[in-house]
């Protein structure tokens, strides 16, 4: 009974924490000396008033439910990837790139090259630091940090010398050929979302499929849960890990996929609101599961979109009340387990 | 009821209850201790036993009852208002820094022990000289007057032998001037010599009036060392014996609450079959530039039938674990990984395949496929995902059989039934497959691991400890499981510390000693304390 009662408690934890972090958040604006009722009324209809809100907050949502997956599945084999911002970086670069090198492949051959050099791109991105830790045993949270900086390099290297649009004063490539051009919905009015919305939830499905019902993914949370096991059962932790984070750089790289085919048409220097950053707040907050990184990449995606109308319509809040409210909600997740983890650590000295 | 009573005791604990998190760990504990005894505390694990210590020597604090210490009612909440009392503890993983001398250790603990305001008295110290020289003179002194041997005060203390640093952290309790010293299971890390040693060395401390507490499950050590005995029994004191008064049997049925068969009827004559085993010239060399963290091997040739049980005896760290490394995991061990700390030479065969030898090297999972069934030493780090449920501990290292995939993709409609056959013949309790594997106990927790290697019927078993932390009941089924498999014709390599387990199972016995096999024998050729010398490297 207490079994079932603390696990309903602990599937709601982060729930709590979202609830506590809002309700700080707002407390703050009163400070600011808006009504926090107020503040919250424009939020919610800023974020779900109309069919083109909506569609904005799922737009925004995409990319982060790409990015959480990427942090999730690493950290089920027991890594922690900090490299989503240079794995998407790097895919949607790939994808502009063959968009622009080959833009007369027509559809429905284009988007699927597109997307295929996204996923491996950003994949040999994640699978390099995998590589690293598994065999020379280097750190990779060290290494896809670095791995940040260096793709942040090549894409502007790429974006300024070779793909250039030299129809622009941005820092942007040439536009990908028509073909690529992926379907946006229309019954969300001027809001870009596309099919990469689609491609991210099934992204998700996929990946739950593949955690908790093949036998790759068992030995990859194996890995994770005890590595020391796994090896004792035959399980090749090395493989599990490089596996993890090349499955992880793929998926950030789909980020370019909303963005390159779906949005802008081109690679844009700097298109990231750091995405990739943002990733680990949302696998956190989605306890690594990825029905629970589909929500909190939801509430993000909804957090973002509701904020930005906060410059208008408030005299003392702007739209930064979004990165207020993501950082109060992941300390009040991060509280939230404390306070289980000191309940689970307490009676360690019951065991004679 | 004894003698005990009539005089003061050293320590009284009265109506002793603890509880963590409402769940009790100590119900109405009483225990009384005649001064200048030798009082053992048995039960299985999670009876409570060291909670219980743990109070007196003030890491917990106590939700009731009280603590007298020589008559006088003491509350304390720190240990050191335990040690200025008089009270000391030798832990199972003793407290020593190794890499500084067996002296700054002693002197260490004295420094911050023995205060009320232990942070000002370390800087106090720190800004006076500590005179070693006078420091050794006593502890000599203290050495000479408890008759035990000296140690030599300058090596670090990491190079000393274990039984050494026991001796290291009992004279760091008679510096403090303990007079009442508590001690939670000596004997594990020990050598037959060194327990013996141990023992006459504590029984000289109590004829000069010092009073020992000491935390066992070995009914035998009981026996031979202690003058009373309390059982503890799920957090309860279910009973106090003299020891004098008392059987084996009887302290056996009191921790466990049932009747226990402790004697395993002597196995039929090994049948002679095929090899399952075979390892020939295995050298271990550390990896130069690598920490010594491992222990080399030497020249390891052996080899396993069918249908028998090789026994390798030997204290912890002489090389058991590396050789099993090896054996199981041998490209992690090969010139050619670069990640690796140590390099293994020789060759083994495995079931009638090389798994290792100059040119080859087999995958770990491959090995396993062979038909390998492991029962890792450290059951917690290498044997089970603590946090998964019992059902995902089943089903690891089986994943890739038929009977539990298809096409990559688990059949859990077959798991699910297999995992709960299997916890039914195991008697993996509670019967919850859904449950956590961190809620059972060790017992169940090593059941669970012979279940789920015992399911694909191996042909060669490798047993490591397999019935260390384990309670009385479960050692009896496991022992008779691991004879079971040996009757179906597998061969068993065994590797315990316990004299007790190699002597009853195994047909062979090998010594292990420093990375060497140093000596073998046939079972019935050998006596304790032959195996005990050769243990401690008489015949190396």
């Amino acid at each position: 009974m207490t079994v079932l009662r603390s696990r309903i408690f602990r599937s709601l934890q982060p729930l709590l924490a979202v609830l506590i972090g809002l309700a700080i958040g707002l407390l703050i604006t009163k400070f600011a000396g808006e009504n926090p009722w107020h503040v919250l009324k424009i939020l919610v209809n800023s974020a779900v008033g109309s069919r083109y809100d909506i569609g904005m907050t799922l737009f925004y949502a995409t990319p982060l439910i790409l990015t959480g997956l990427a942090v999730a599945i690493p950290f089920q084999a027991g890594l922690f990837n900090i490299g989503a911002e240079g794995q998407l970086t790097l895919g949607a670069l790939a994808a502009a790139a063959v968009g622009c090198v080959f833009p007369d492949i027509p559809w429905p051959l284009a988007p699927v090259l597109a997307v295929l050099a996204a996923f491996l791109v950003g994949g040999f991105w994640g699978f390099v630091p995998g590589w690293l830790h598994a065999k020379r045993g280097s750190h990779e949270v060290i290494n896809t940090i670095m791995l940040n900086f260096i793709a942040a390099g090549i894409a502007s290297w790429v974006t300024l010398y070779i793909l250039k649009n030299p129809e622009s004063q941005n820092p942007e490539t040439r536009a990908v050929g028509a073909g690529y051009l992926i379907h946006h919905f229309q019954s969300f009015g001027d809001a870009p979302l596309s099919s990469a919305f689609v491609l991210a939830l099934v992204a998700a499905i996929l990946v739950s499929v593949f955690l908790w019902r093949t036998v790759l993914g068992f030995q990859l949370r194996a890995v994770g849960q005890g590595e020391g096991a796994a090896r004792t059962a035959g399980i090749d932790a090395g493989k599990m890990k490089i596996t993890a984070m090349f499955l992880a750089g793929g998926l950030a790289g789909l980020v370019g996929v909303g963005e390159v085919l779906g949005n802008a048409g081109r690679f844009r220097l700097g298109f990231s609101p750091e995405y990739g950053f943002i990733g680990i707040a949302v696998a956190l907050l989605g306890k690594n599961r990825p029905a629970g990184v589909v929500a909190a990449a939801l509430l993000f995606g909804a957090l973002h979109k509701g904020t930005s109308d906060l410059d208008l319509e408030t005299e003392n809040v702007t739209r930064d009340l979004s990165l207020i409210l993501q950082a109060l909600i992941i300390l009040s997740v991060s509280a939230v387990g404390l306070w289980d983890w000191f309940n689970r650590n307490r009676p360690a000295g019951r065991r004679a | 009821m004894m003698a005990a009573q009539t005089a003061v005791s050293a320590v009284e604990l009265r109506g002793i209850s603890k509880f963590f998190n409402g769940v009790p760990a100590n119900q109405e504990i009483d225990l009384q201790v005649r001064a200048g005894s030798i009082h053992a505390i048995i039960g299985e694990n999670g009876a409570g036993k060291s909670t219980a210590m743990k109070i007196l020597y003030g890491l917990h604090r106590p939700d009731a009852g009280e603590i007298l210490i020589r008559g006088e009612r003491k509350m304390w909440s720190t240990p050191a208002q335990a040690i200025s009392a008089g009270i000391g503890m030798v832990h199972q993983h003793f407290m020593l820094a190794g890499p500084y001398s067996a002296l700054e250790n002693i002197l260490l603990g004295v420094e911050l022990g023995n205060s009320s305001a232990p942070l000002l008295k370390a800087f106090e110290s720190l800004a006076r000289p500590v005179d070693r020289k006078s420091a050794k003179a006593r502890l000599d002194g203290l050495a000479d007057q408890y008759g035990l041997r000296k140690i030599d005060w300058d090596l670090p203390v990491e190079t000393l032998p274990v039984g050494v640093q026991q001796r290291v952290e009992i004279l760091k309790l008679l510096y403090q001037e303990a007079s009442i010293l508590i001690l939670d299971e000596p004997t594990a890390v020990l050598t037959p010599q060194e327990i013996e040693e141990l023992f006459s060395n504590l029984k000289k401390l109590t004829k000069d009036g010092k009073t020992i507490l000491i935390i066992t499950h070995k009914l035998k050590e009981v026996m031979s060392l202690a003058d009373e005995v309390t059982v503890f029994r799920a957090g309860k004191v279910v009973g106090r014996r003299a020891v004098a008064d008392t059987k084996v049997e009887e302290l056996a049925s009191l921790m466990v609450g049932r009747k226990v068969n402790l004697k395993i009827e002597p196995p039929s004559k090994p049948v002679p079959r095929d090899p399952v085993l075979e390892i020939s010239d295995l050298h271990l060399t550390t990896a130069p530039g690598r920490a010594r963290r491992v222990h080399p091997l030497e020249k390891i040739s052996f080899s396993v039938r069918g249908g028998e049980v090789v026994g390798i005896a030997g204290v912890e760290g002489n090389g058991q674990s590396e050789l099993l490394q090896v054996l199981l995991h041998p490209r992690d061990f090969s010139k050619r990984n670069s990640a690796s700390v140590a390099h293994a030479t020789g060759s083994v065969r495995c079931l009638g395949r090389v798994t290792m030898n100059e040119q080859t090297r087999l995958r770990a999972e491959e090995i396993k496929l062979l038909g390998v069934g492991v029962i890792p030493e450290d059951r917690q780090r290498e044997g089970l995902l603590l946090e998964r449920s019992i059902e995902e501990n089943f089903l690891l290292g089986l994943q890739k059989r038929s009977v539990f995939s298809r096409n990559g993709f688990i059949l859990r409609k077959n798991l699910r039934e297999a995992a709960l056959r299997a916890i039914e013949v195991y008697d993996v309790r509670p019967r919850a497959i859904d449950l956590e594997v961190e809620a059972l106990s060790g017992g169940n927790q090593q059941k669970l691991i012979i279940a789920r290697e015992f399911e694909c019927e191996p042909k060669l078993l490798i047993a490591a400890q397999p019935t260390r932390g384990v309670d009385v009941g479960a050692i009896e089924f496991i022992h008779r499981r691991i004879l079971d498999a040996r009757e179906k014709g597998a061969g068993v390599l065994l590797v315990s510390s316990e004299l007790d387990e190699i002597l009853a199972l195994a047909d062979r016995i090998l010594v292990m000693y420093a990375g060497r096999i140093v000596a073998q024998f046939n079972r019935g050729e050998v006596s304790e304390q032959v195996l005990g010398l050769s243990m401690g490297g008489a015949h190396a």
